[in-house]
Order: structure tokens, then sequence, then C-alpha cells
């Protein structure tokens, strides 16, 4: 095949070896699975891990002096140590568990957000954003009598700093940005966004959803404010998050929500706050799959972040130079610097005609909006094709897929 | 056997010869979407949109002579599909038998594993608006008659 002279060191049959959901048909035909932007697949370390949690050690975390409680909180708190390197933070009580990333900014938005913005200020965001990263700078705009800015996208789905520094002023008290667009792929230049951010003093939150399991992540040589990101997009379990926050920044902040674990001492009078990370957790939170994500972040350091950013990134140079070669295929998004995403659509058909057509044949992509409509609007559609690649994925898929959209696209009348 | 029952037959019969193969039967529905007539864009309205359905779909129709004639679009072409069927059984038949047919071509073809669950709700949505219009020409010809 002529793919295989261009792999990585990266022994992909191995892989795809470890995930027990690739292994199957679909409608008849080998599942190939381009979904990875929605969710990936989950290495079977971590199904075990549930499993061994669920079968061994279950117990609630933090103030159990019982020996099931103390292993359950250690494997709880290891997860936390190991996000803490993962992102390479200082500190572990930076790293605060959430749901995912939508709780990650709603918690920057309701706490930071609400204690810091005030009437006239501004927040800004990209045109490229996930609804998750619009909505709750629009909620906290409304209650504050905020403004929020846009900074346009180009043609090519990239974003231009001399748009975004003409936004910048000493109004602007947050801005939030995607690290990598869900929709586009495109890979945004936080680096250059968070310095010239924090020369007018604004904090800066990097929506990295799409970012953590392809991408190098450092806050600290980023030196980002926030980062919020998702375990079920990068081989962990789906229901667990995290929030990395500055020290002095989470510190300052007031809670999120109010229940067990976040709080000090509780009368009737007065109840104090517990320390970060404890002050934003409250309640019990999803221990198993908590444990479990220390499984991902293994996964994902085994192989080496450089190793998987080489591999995809030969898989999205494969895919972009085939599906560019068939006729009515039109590429969304051709930005310099991308993640492993391609967005395409068909001219003259639908993209959910397409991904049902695809799913025929056992492809799984996803097509509409990607929960970023405005982006859309942006290039007058009403959704795209969106294949999106993981570690595990082959270039004999991408010649599936390509197959496949030359039968589709041959229909055309 | 009625006529709707003839043309119900008919289209099992069709669909009998893509042999429950997916991306046959799935192409064949992309190609009776784009046999469709496209309908005048003055038409296609908000008031017109079906409601329940993830894809564009406008409905009109027509009472004439005692009958009802439907008229449909879509902006995706398995959806035109999918209305054209309706409309192949449904239009240009009496209020009555619009709303006494029991469509069960669309179980003998398995159209909800072909289609899949979100599409499924919105062909059920297209067929309650058919059976809807049918029982509001029914009414307003009772209370003229």
């Amino acid at each position: 095949m002529e793919a295989a002279i261009k792999q990585s060191s990266l022994d992909i049959d191995a892989i795809r070896a470890q995930f027990p959901v690739l292994d199957q048909e679909v409608n008849g035909y080998p599942l190939t699975y381009f979904d990875n932007a929605a969710t990936s697949q989950k290495p079977i370390r971590v199904i075990e891990a549930l499993n061994q949690y669920y079968s061994a050690y279950n117990s609630n975390i933090h103030r159990g002096v019982h020996s099931l409680a103390e292993k359950a909180t250690n494997a709880y708190e290891a997860t936390r140590v190991s996000l803490q390197k993962f992102i390479n933070s200082g500190q572990k009580e930076e790293i605060i568990f959430t749901k995912g990333t939508s709780e990650s900014i709603n918690l920057v938005a309701a706490t930071y957000g609400r204690q810091n913005i005030a009437k006239g200020d501004e927040i800004i965001i990209t045109g490229l954003e996930h609804h998750s990263n619009i909505v709750p700078w629009q909620m906290l705009c409304e209650e504050k009598e905020a403004v929020l800015k846009v900074v346009p996208i180009s043609d090519k789905g990239e974003i231009d700093l001399e748009d975004f520094n003409a936004l910048l002023s000493d109004k602007t008290k947050i801005v939030s940005v995607a690290f990598a667009s869900n929709a586009l792929g495109t890979i945004n230049p936080v680096k250059e966004i968070i310095e010239a951010a924090h020369k007018v003093g604004a904090v800066v939150l990097l929506d990295s959803a799409q970012a953590v399991a392809h991408l190098e992540v450092d806050v600290q040589s980023l030196d980002c404010d926030f980062l919020a990101a998702s375990a079920h997009k990068m081989y962990g379990p789906t229901g667990v998050g995290f929030l990395y926050g500055k020290q002095h920044l989470l510190e300052e902040m007031p809670p999120y929500q109010g229940g067990g674990e976040m709080i000090k001492e509780v009368t009737f009078e007065k109840t104090t706050y517990n320390d970060i990370p404890f002050k934003f957790e409250a309640g019990t939170p999803n221990i198993a799959d908590i444990i479990a994500l220390n499984e991902a972040i293994g996964f994902i350091n085994d192989l080496g972040k450089e190793n998987i950013r080489i591999y995809e990134d030969e898989l999205l140079k494969y895919a972009t130079e085939k599906l560019e070669a068939i006729d009515k295929v039109k590429l969304i998004g051709t930005a310099k610097h991308k993640v492993g995403v391609l967005s395409f659509i068909i001219e003259g058909m639908h993209p959910f005609d397409v991904g049902m057509m695809l799913d025929a044949r056992g492809i799984a992509v996803r097509t509409g909006h990607h929960c970023t409509m405005p982006l859309m609007q942006r290039f007058e559609l009403e959704g795209t094709i969106r294949a999106s690649f993981a570690v595990y994925n082959t270039f004999e898929e991408i010649d599936t897929m390509v197959a496949s959209l030359q039968k589709i696209t041959s229909r055309i009348k | 056997m009625t006529a709707v029952e003839e043309i119900q037959n008919e289209i099992i019969e069709e669909f009998e010869l893509l042999a429950d193969d997916r991306e046959s039967t799935i192409f064949y529905i992309m190609e009776l979407g784009q046999k469709l007539p496209p309908m005048d864009n003055s038409l296609k309205t908000e008031a017109n949109i079906i409601k329940g359905c993830q894809s564009k779909v406008w409905l009109t129709t027509e009472y004439k002579d005692g009958k009802v004639h439907f008229t449909a679009d879509s902006n995706t072409d398995i959806t035109k599909g999918l209305i054209s069927l309706l409309i192949r059984v449904l239009s240009g038949q009496t209020p009555d038998t619009i709303l006494n047919t029991e469509l069960n071509f669309v179980e003998k073809i398995g159209m909800g594993q072909v289609i899949g669950s979100q599409r499924s709700n919105g062909f059920n949505s297209m067929i309650k608006q058919m059976k809807l219009y049918a029982l509001g020409y029914r009414a307003k010809a009772q209370m003229n008659g």
C-alpha cells in the first residue's frame, strides 16, 4: 500500500488491539471510526480500571477511615497528580475535577466572571468557538451588562492576530478561546493571544477539549490562566473533565456549588469553605471515571504526545490530499495549523445524507453544525461532514472513506 | 384490494428487490427524492415547515373534488425520498382514506432500521402532519355538507 511508507514509529496494529470497540462490523463492513472529535474510543486499560474499581474497592472518597475509602481516595487523587503532570501545572491543587469542558467553562463564568465582570467590561471569544465557549459568556454578559466581542474568522478558518489585537483594550477582562477548533481543526495562536491579553490585564481561558489528546499542552509555558478539557475526548470515560486554574485565581474565586466536600465548617449561621481544589468539588464526584481517567493519561503518555502528533499529522495530510482530489468535495477549514479534523461538504448533497451513506459502509462521521452554529453561518452553511482522527486510525480507513465518497459523489445528478 | 393497498404493495415489492442491502436502499430512497418535483420557492415558508424533522421539510396541500393533494420538498434528498413515498400512497386520496390507511409498508420495508431513530421520528412527524391536514379537510367538508 502506498501509504505504508509514511507510517511513523507507532505500531498502530498494537494500538488498535487495545480498543475492543474497533473490532466489529457495522452494517456488514468493518467499523471505521472517524468521530473522535465528538468522543474517542477507550482502551481496555480504561475499561478495566472501571471494572476494577467497582469490583474491588468502590467507596466514597475523603473522610473515610476504612481501607476501601483510603484506596479509592488515593486512586482518585493519583489522577489529579497525573493530570497536573500531563499539563505541567505547578501544583495538584490547581486541577479541579468537573463533568467536562462545558462545566469547567461555566464554573469560571459563574465564579471568576461574576466576581470580576462589571457593566461595560468586555469578554473576547473567536468566531470558531463551540457553543460551550459562547453561551456561558453570553449569560454572564447579559447578567452584568458586559459586552461579548468576537474575533472574525478568515475563509481558511483562521483568526488574524491583528483582528484580535484590535479588539483588546483596557475594557477586556476575559479572553476565552479554543486551543483547537472542533469543527475545522484550526489550531489557534494561543501563545500570542495569551501574551497580548495579559498586556491589557485580561485573564485567558483555553478551551482545550480538542487539544489535550493531540497537542502538547503546558500551562506554565503557555501561561494561560484557565484551561478546560474533557476526559472522553482523550481516551477516557464520559462525564468527567477538569479545569486548570492558576492557584491565586482559584483561591480568590467564590465557590461554584454548595454541598458536601466543599466546606470546612458548617453551622446554621455561617459556612466556611474548604481550600482548593475541594472548594470547587461539591458533592460526591464521579469517582470511578476519574480513577479510570488516570489510565487514559497513561495510555497517551506511553505512546508519547510527540509520536501521536506526528502520526495524526500524517493521517491529516494524507486524508486532505485524497479528499481534495474528489470532484464535488469541498474542504471547509484549510488553516495552516490543524489537528486531525477534516470538515467538508459535497456540492449538491446534504451532510445528513452523506453521513447516512457513509454509515451504510460502516464509516462513522459527524454531520451537522458541530455545536458551532455561528461558525457555520460565517461559511453560509447549514453544516458539514466531519471526519476526525485519533491515533488508532489508519491510512487504509481513509482509503475506505475516500472510496465511499467517490461512489456517493458519482450519484449526484 | 384498495388502490392504497396496491400502491403500498408496489413499494414493498420495489424494496424487496434491494434485498435488505442498506446502501442500495439508501441510494434508492435518494433517487426517489431526486425525482420529486421541486416545490415553488414561495411555498417554502416557515408556516409550511413540518415540525419535528431534523432537516427542513415543507408540506402544502390542495383540496380538490373531495381529495387531498400533497406537495412537499426538503433540503435533503433522502428526506425528499421519504416524503415522496408518503405522497405516492396518500396524495389524491379522500380525507377518510388518508385517516384510515395504515401505512404498513413502512414496517414491511424495514424503514426504521434503514433510516435510524432520529429520521424515523421525523418520518412519523410527516405522517402525522398529513393526517392532520386530512382531518381538517374532513371537518370542513362535514361542516359544509
